[in-house]
């Protein structure tokens, strides 16, 4: 359904000006290459800066890549970037355009503009605001919604006129649980009655859990591992995340836990530990008992999840991390 | 949490679908150029509404003064009319050119042009639309500083009427003006910058009458597009106006207006691709 093949492209350096300072030039997409198949909601993981909005502004023809190809449905991208707004709807991360419409009139418009005549269009607006829970506040304008109020009504706004694929730029961000559930359920209506196929943009490693067919996840401009969630995780299952959070700070003096501290992540008083099982429960058993517990605050065992996965992948860089 | 596999979708095809060559999918329609600017030109009014009726009233309020100001200096006559068709279509080019270059700097900065540039929707429509509004917008405030102006200075409300004309021609050269400055401008500030300045140059160089500046700055004066619906105006309040001229005023408004919006089109054009 999308094919992305070699895609690179790198912001050029800007030099520094009075009060501002220069940037070196950053390769915000690297050789990327990614298939998405028809119906799946596929997921690009990463931290902040890792590319995510770079690469999807050029899968929907918004940026034109330095070199590289995108093909959705049978059409290039890169040579027609203005057949993207006919098959796809793109919800970014900003609503600039929309911030002083009511919902009602941003949803409307939208449908218009994406070729619907006025009796669709409302009859649109009217069926995904139901959808979405947001027909009380349809009359308010976007700039006085909440955060979370607001990304739901963008939301809204990509649904209007159907096309077969979405790209969802970080949808749920500032949403509650029951904004975030109607954005899902949404998603999933659409893809079981008419094949939707969604690209999401995430770095919410819980979402991508449990949301996602397929993910691929982003680091500096590169694709370093692309799977299903459980595929993905599977490469660290041997492994056991614990944490340990300390009350005032490490007791150094406890030989025990000076040794784990160079296999550790720390954040403030909050250790980190990607560990074999029997050295996690060697850990719990030194940590709950003797000198290192008075100066414990807290501790959890968990299974890995895709961050234990992203953070293996990433390697090298960071300290402390499982050696996959 | 998707409770759908992806295998039992409807004409799923997912181990086909990794095949090169095959016939690309149908598109989605196209926006027409005459609904989709009529829906730009609803939203971008809404949106005036709700934002900018502050603005208008200091629009309308500087144009007043500056009447009110000037009743000291002019006392009659032609400067009169100057006064007047100057203070008149100084709210259009502050609502036009100046909100207008502000609105389209500030879209393109933050990224909001994302919005329209992945909707099926003619450039043309996107800038005239906004255009349009931000023109229409300008009507109450012109039509109150224009009577205003007339009662105070004593001229006829005889051909108020040609408001109908100079505020759309005027309205559209300006604008396109506008907008093609919120757009090439590189950065949102110098767009802002931009809108300031040719709002000043339509202040100064329209309400002051002409006869009294020096030689290179009435020809500023006459490369500036909004000077046409100036003087447009102006002609209407003599006893017997010379209608071929207030014509050809007009249709320098009109013909600016078109480059002015086509520039604006193509601007919009190129920065909604970067
Ligand atoms: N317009 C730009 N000019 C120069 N550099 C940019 C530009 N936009 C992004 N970058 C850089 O490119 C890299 C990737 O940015 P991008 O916005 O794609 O990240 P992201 O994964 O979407 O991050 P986030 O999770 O914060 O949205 C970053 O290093 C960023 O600083
Ligand atoms: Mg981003």
């Amino acid at each position: 359904m999308c094919a992305v093949r070699g895609l690179t492209k790198t912001y050029p350096a800007v030099r520094g000006r009075r009060g501002i300072p220069a940037t070196p030039e950053v390769r915000a997409t690297d050789d990327v290459r990614l298939d998405v198949r028809r119906g799946e909601i596929f997921g690009l993981l990463g931290p902040n800066g890792a590319g995510k909005t770079s690469l999807v502004r050029q899968v929907t023809g918004l940026m034109r890549p330095d070199v590289g190809s995108v093909e959705i449905l049978g059409h290039d991208i890169v040579r027609h970037p203005e057949r993207a707004a006919r098959i796809l709807a793109y919800l970014g991360q900003e609503s600039t355009a929309l911030d002083e419409l009511t919902v009602s009139l941003a949803a409307e418009t939208t449908g218009r503009l994406r070729g619907l005549d006025v009796r669709q269009a409302r009859h649109e607006r009217d069926a995904v605001l139901d959808e979405l829970g947001l027909t009380p506040i349809a009359g308010r304008p976007l700039r006085k919604l909440s955060g979370g109020q607001r990304r739901l009504a963008c939301f809204a706004t990509a649904l209007v006129g159907e096309r077969p694929l979405l790209v969802l730029d970080e949808p749920t961000t500032g949403m509650d649980p029951v904004a975030r559930r109607a954005v899902w359920s949404a998603v999933d209506r659409r893809r079981a009655e008419r094949g939707t196929t969604v690209l999401l943009v995430t770095h919410n490693v819980i979402e991508a859990e449990t949301v996602l067919d397929r993910v691929a996840v982003l680091d500096k401009g590169r694709v370093i591992a692309c799977d299903t969630p459980a595929g993905l995780k599977e490469q660290v299952a041997g492994e056991v995340r614990v944490e340990l959070v300390w009350r005032e700070r490490a007791p150094l003096d406890v030989p025990e836990v000076a040794a784990l501290r160079e296999r550790a992540v720390e954040s403030g008083r909050r250790w980190t530990l990607r560990l074999a099982p029997d050295e996690a429960r060697a850990v719990v058993a030194t940590v709950t008992g003797g000198a290192a517990f008075a100066a414990l605050d807290d501790f959890t065992l968990a299974t890995p999840s895709l961050e234990d996965v992203y953070l293996a992948l990433g390697g090298a860089a960071r300290q402390g991390l499982v050696r996959v | 949490m998707s409770v759908v596999p992806a295998e039992v979708l409807p004409g799923s095809a997912l181990a086909v679908d990794e095949q090169p060559a095959r016939e690309a999918a149908e598109l989605g329609p196209r926006a027409r150029l005459w609904p989709s600017l009529v829906a730009v030109y609803r939203a971008q009014l809404s949106r005036a509404r709700v934002a900018r009726i502050p603005l208008l009233f200091v629009a309308t309020f500087q144009s007043v003064g500056i009447l009110i100001m000037m009743r000291g200096v002019v006392d009659g006559g032609r400067e009169a009319e100057a006064v007047v068709a100057g203070s008149a279509v100084l709210v259009v080019a502050f609502v036009a050119l100046n909100l207008l270059a502000q609105y389209f700097g500030q879209l393109r900065a933050s990224g909001g042009l994302d919005h329209y540039a992945t909707l099926p929707v003619p450039p043309a429509a996107v800038v005239l639309g906004a255009a349009g509004a931000y023109a229409s917008f300008t009507v109450p405030g012109t039509l109150v500083t224009a009577v205003f102006g007339c009662v105070l200075f004593g001229l006829p409300l005889t051909h108020l009427w040609v408001l109908a004309a100079v505020i759309p021609l005027a309205g559209a050269a300006l604008s396109g003006l506008g907008a093609a400055f919120g757009l090439l401008a590189p950065r949102p500030e110098l767009a802002t910058v931009l809108g300031q300045l040719g709002m000043s140059a339509a202040l100064l160089l329209g309400v002051l009458p002409p006869d009294r500046m020096p030689e290179p700055v009435r020809l500023a004066r006459d490369l500036l597009p909004s000077t046409y619906g100036v003087e447009a105006f102006a002609r209407t309040f003599r006893a017997s106006p010379d209608w071929a001229y207030v014509l050809g005023d007009l249709a320098v408004c009109a013909g600016v207006g078109v480059v002015s919006l086509a520039v604006a089109t193509w601007a919009y054009r190129r920065a909604a691709v970067r």
